[in-house]
């Protein structure tokens, strides 16, 4: 288990000192794959650095099984560091050894007897799918073959987590694809605590069970993916889940109407036609701006941004038929835009 | 101007082909492995220094306190600015410490090697800064020594950068040695400097001119060969 409590990290810069981290609490059970989420300059790399302490966390504590990381000596602290290794967006390999070289090295540093590391090098190389190219030189290799084998070698000292930072952000959708799910494959296998340290959504959901969302050094929302993500009640989530809400490049209304915000928990309600329904049998014909499903987990998501036209008549009409329909929770919108100049 | 087409007369060439063949293949030799071991000594002295540069650095892996980074980049730079001619002069004492005497092709080597080493250091400074930071990251991540990710990551990953810098400190030294030969020194440089200087024997030292200009390329091109061979980035 990894706790993080009251992590705060300040950079003095030339510009005066800068919170990356502020007052951060986590907590990582074992065999969660965890995701971090931010956009770019939230803090998400200096807290993943923080967990191995290649970063010192201003103030606060990282605990791993109840051990405080930042109380470790150098030396302690390395051996930690084979139990919580990474991988990074670049791959990071070493361009002047070959693959097996490089998923041997992290076994090179602790002295493994040279017959035993170049068997565990084979075998992982195995395992990520790259057996044939234990002698080829990383040049030669795709970008998904080059983090293929960057996790062979954060696997070599059979660590207990495993840092992931940016890990596909260099890949295309279909490498990302195959990545993630070489990751997961390895936390059912052998259990590893997987963090994931992503500004890409998709990551999240495709393989993440437990999400937190960093916004300026804090944690905003953190829970079960399938929770936040179908009700992102956090400015910054909704941000990331619904970009096109956040971007101000959403629907505008037609500013004579309430706008209702459906949220979908669950696939069955995606196929009922809930607002051709609501228009035959209230006689309301709602406007529909903008929606938006998503697979989580296995189990269909999604939004749909509706306006009622009328009065609070109408809206309490609507509001009614839409409460009885189970696996729905309906929201009642501020506008967004539009409206309010028209008003005044 | 008569003089000097005068010494390219038929005769002049026929006695600068004796020499060419009597002294130069000595006066070769002496320069071949003047170079190489002030090449070596220097590599010895600064390879450590330039390693020290770059991980004591106030942003290195082993930061070392200021003030002494200070004075050694101080002293480097000093060492690179006297000029050669004047460093021979004042390094007489230490050579005639070490060697005995200061003349001579081995007396030679030890200016050359006060005169190069600085240089070299730098050298092996800016290869090891050209590594990629992200790659020093990793060897933290993954739990390395100071000494592991010295000795198992930058000098393994720098071997093309270095061995294409070498390359560039060998031919600079090789300059240095005509230089040297002309104070006292042996080689390729002495001959040209009593030949062509002394007794107006242009074609002597034009035909050393020549040989020189040889050797720099054949240490170049082998240099450069080396450097490519051993860069697996290179997709073969």
């Amino acid at each position: 288990m990894i706790e993080l409590r009251n992590l705060s990290k300040r950079f003095v810069t030339a510009d005066g000192p800068v919170d990356a981290l502020n007052n951060v609490n986590l907590t990582v059970n074992d065999g969660d794959i965890y995701g971090i989420i931010g956009m770019s300059g939230a803090g998400k790399s200096t807290l993943v650095r923080c967990i191995n302490m290649l970063e010192r966390p201003t103030e606060g504590s990282v605990l791993l099984d109840g051990r405080d990381l930042g109380a470790l000596s150098k030396k302690q602290m390395q051996d930690v560091r084979r139990e919580v290794t990474m991988i990074f967006q670049s791959f990071n390999l070493l361009m002047q050894s070959t693959c097996l070289q490089n998923v041997m090295f992290p076994l090179k540093l602790i002295h493994t007897p040279r017959a035993e590391a170049e068997a565990r090098a084979r075998e992982l190389l195995e395992t990520v799918g790259l057996p044939d190219k234990a002698n080829v030189y990383p040049a030669q290799l795709s970008g998904g073959q080059q983090q293929r084998v960057a996790i062979a070698r954060a696997l070599a000292t059979k660590p207990r987590v495993l840092l992931c930072d940016e890990a596909t952000s260099a890949l295309d959708p279909k490498t990302t694809q195959s990545i993630l799910e070489l990751i997961r494959q390895i936390n059912r296998d052998t259990g590893i605590t997987v963090i994931v340290i992503t500004h890409q959504m998709s990551v999240v959901q495709e393989i993440c069970n437990r999400v937190a969302i960093l916004e300026n050094g804090a944690v905003v929302e953190e829970g079960d993916v399938s929770q936040v993500f179908s009700r992102p009640r956090a400015a910054a989530t909704r941000a990331l889940v619904f970009p096109e809400m956040a971007s101000g490049e959403g629907p505008v209304s037609t500013g004579y109407g309430q706008l209702l915000r459906l949220i979908f928990e669950g696939s069955i309600t995606i196929d009922k036609p809930l607002i051709a329904s609501m228009a035959m049998d209230c006689g309301i014909a709602a406007n529909i701006l903008g929606a938006s499903t998503r697979t989580v987990g296995k189990r269909e998501y999604g939004y749909m941004l509706i306006e009622i036209p009328g009065g609070p008549d109408e809206l309490a009409r609507a509001l009614k038929y839409i409460q009885n329909v189970p696996d729905v929770v309906v929201q009642v919108e501020a506008q967004y835009n539009g409206r309010e100049a028209d008003e005044a | 101007m008569s003089q000097f087409a005068k010494a390219f007369e038929p005769d002049k060439l026929q006695e600068a082909w004796h020499v060419f063949l009597t002294e130069f293949p000595q006066g070769l030799w002496e320069t071949v492995y003047v170079t190489l071991l002030a090449t070596l000594f220097a590599i010895l002295l600064g390879l450590p220094l330039g390693i020290l540069l770059v991980t004591g650095d106030e942003k290195g892996i082993r930061p070392l306190p200021k003030p002494l980074m200070k004075v050694v980049n101080v002293i480097i730079n000093f060492l690179r600015s006297v000029p050669f001619l004047i460093l021979m002069v004042m390094v007489i004492p230490l050579t005639r410490a070490i060697v005995g005497t200061s003349i001579g092709s081995v007396a030679s080597i030890v200016p050359l090697v006060v005169a190069a080493f600085p240089f070299v250091a730098r050298l092996v400074e800016s290869s090891l800064r050209e590594l990629d930071p992200n790659i020093i990251e990793m060897a933290q991540s993954m739990g390395s020594s100071t000494a592991q990710i010295i000795f198992r990551v930058m000098l393994p990953e720098s071997v093309p950068s270095l061995v294409t810098n070498f390359t560039l400190a060998i031919t600079t030294i090789l300059g240095y040695t005509a230089m040297s030969g002309a104070m006292g020194g042996g080689g390729l440089g002495k001959i040209a400097i009593n030949y062509g200087y002394s007794r107006y024997k242009y074609a002597v030292l034009y035909l050393a001119v020549i040989v020189l200009v040889l050797l720099v390329q054949v240490f170049q091109s082998v240099g450069t060969r080396l450097a490519a061979r051993l860069d697996k980035r290179i997709k073969k």
